[in-house]
């Protein structure tokens, strides 16, 4: 990274996304931590600190996972940023890279989500009592405004859930690899108007690990983060992942998204027009088209162009979740964001399978959230 | 049966000579308004905002409804939400007092309405706040 030494990814691992009745949160973890390690060719005393994202799952989250598999006495931290938290881990990882303080350490996230719309202890209870805290119905606000503002229409929100969807059927760590049409789609039941239930995507469970390095890991082609960035809100908007209760009329201070992007730019020394594919927050379909705009990856505003031309299809000129996105892979908060990085990584070696976007070189994760924080990664190889 | 308000400090209840108003705050230094009110501003951190009893009607921005009730939400489904703007120059998330999506539209008048949502395990009926779609009253 930039004003640093170089960050590699030098092993990866992931544990499907879906439910796992009988299968505690700290087996997934574990599940996903003993792959990265292994991958690198990385045992106890090979690194340095391990980070932790998480969000559910409480005391202690990291040091269980790591103790039952005889690994701690490093500084474990856990790290909880909401649906970014695993960006959070991640980019504290990177800076004890770059900076000297350590060769090696290990970042993992893991969730085991409850299950129905995600209560969360943000609220203030007479909030929850009024009214007032359903994600799902902040999610359509947001789409709302697409459809004001952006060219957004329901077909286009229909359109980024198919291709998602598609996209998904290839993904084996996908929790719904089933293809779905627009029509089907439009027709799910509406859970918050103009947001339709195939719109949405699914709390669920899972784990994701990454050995980062100063050198080269064992496996593939050098694969390095070139940035890392986490940013939280500033105050005045309405419709941030802050979900404040007020905000004054006309006060658009740049997005958590939009600020870390800048600073995911700078850092890496690129031009985010070189980017070959993206894996950004679609916790709905109106979601990955505003994490598109923010990140200016299409003008403010040409939301609906972007879907309208195709653009992130598999086959356009930026493919956007190839994996299949959370829609397709449903959320487990800690896991997503480096489940993100864990997928960036094949898709970089060039053994994503038939997801493979190919000659890949540049790629993006993005994720946004509870906080309000976002965090943009940028990996290359 | 007495009625209590789902939270002190947010509106003016019944009764109430300014009518019914949010009790929102304005700060000092940056005349940026705030609700719920609180001792300093979101916006810039000072100190000593002073209560503001606002927003009889405003505009409304953005809206959807919700169908499933939330976890602890103890009023009726379905309901609308959504944001509204204020012409103090406040901007606000709200419950709607009409579900009826396909009857909202951007820009549309809407006046605070401060009602009955749900009756509490006491056997009080607890107020809370709304926006009403002029045209659907």
């Amino acid at each position: 990274m930039k004003g640093g030494r170089a960050v590699h990814v030098a092993g990866v691992g992931l544990h499907p996304f879906g439910r796992f009745d009988g299968k505690d949160v700290t087996r997934l973890g574990q599940h996903a931590v003993r792959e990265a390690l292994a991958e690198a060719g990385v045992g106890r005393g090979g690194f340095g600190a391990a980070f932790c994202g998480t969000v559910y799952t409480g005391v202690a989250a990291g040091h269980k996972v790591l103790s039952g598999l005889g690994l701690s006495g490093v500084p474990i931290v856990n790290v909880e940023a909401g649906c970014a938290s695993g960006g959070a881990a991640l980019s504290l990882g990177a800076a004890a890279i770059a900076s000297g303080q350590h060769d090696r350490v290990l970042v993992f996230g893991m969730e085991k989500m409850p299950r129905g719309i995600i209560r969360s202890s943000f609220f203030p209870p007479w909030c929850e009592e009024a009214g007032l805290s359903p994600a799902p119905a902040y999610f359509a606000l947001r789409a709302r405004r697409l459809m004001l503002e952006s060219g957004v229409t329901r077909e286009h929100l229909a359109r980024v859930s198919v291709k998602n969807h598609a996209n998904g059927v290839d993904n084996p760590f996908a929790m719904f690899r089933k293809p779905f049409t627009t029509e089907q789609v439009l027709a799910s039941q509406v859970v918050c108007d103009p947001l339709t239930l195939y719109m949405l995507c699914s709390p669920n469970e899972g784990a994701a690990a990454v050995v980062l390095s100063c050198e080269p890991g064992p496996v593939g082609p050098p694969v390095r983060v070139l940035a890392s960035v986490l940013r939280s809100h500033r105050p005045g908007s309405v419709l941030g992942e802050h979900t404040p209760m007020s905000g004054l009329p006309g006060a658009e201070p740049p997005t958590p998204t939009e600020t870390a992007a800048r600073e995911a730019w700078e850092q890496a020394g690129i031009d985010p027009r070189d980017l070959d594919l993206a894996e950004v927050q679609d916790t709905d379909s109106g979601r990955e088209i505003l994490s598109v705009e923010e990140l200016g990856l299409c003008e403010r505003g040409g939301g609906g162009r972007f879907v309208e031309d195709g653009v992130g299809e598999r086959t356009g000129r930026l493919p956007v979740n190839p994996s299949g996105g959370l829609l397709s892979k449903g959320e487990p908060l800690g896991a997503s964001a480096l489940g993100q990085v864990v997928e960036l990584a094949w898709q970089l070696r060039g053994s994503a399978g038939p997801r493979q976007v190919e000659g890949a070189r540049l790629a993006l994760g993005h994720t946004v959230g509870r906080g309000a924080n976002a965090s943009v990664v940028v990996l290359g190889r | 049966m007495s009625q209590v308000p789902i939270h002190p400090g947010l509106f003016t209840l019944p009764g109430d000579p300014r009518g019914p108003r949010l009790l929102a705050a304005r700060c000092p230094s940056c005349a940026g308004l705030h609700f719920p009110a609180g001792e300093t501003c979101p916006y810039c951190g000072t100190d000593g905002c002073r209560e503001e009893a606002i927003g009889a009607e405003g505009r409304l921005w953005l809206w959807t409804a919700v169908r499933t009730a939330p976890p602890g939400y103890r009023g009726p489904v379905p309901y609308g939400f959504g944001v509204v703007d204020l012409p103090e120059g406040l901007r606000i998330v709200s419950r709607l007092a009409s579900a009826e999506v396909e009857r909202l539209r951007e820009g549309q008048a809407v006046d605070l309405v401060i009602e009955p949502l749900f009756t509490n395990d006491a056997g009080d009926e607890v107020l809370s706040f709304a926006y009403a779609p002029r045209e659907a009253r």
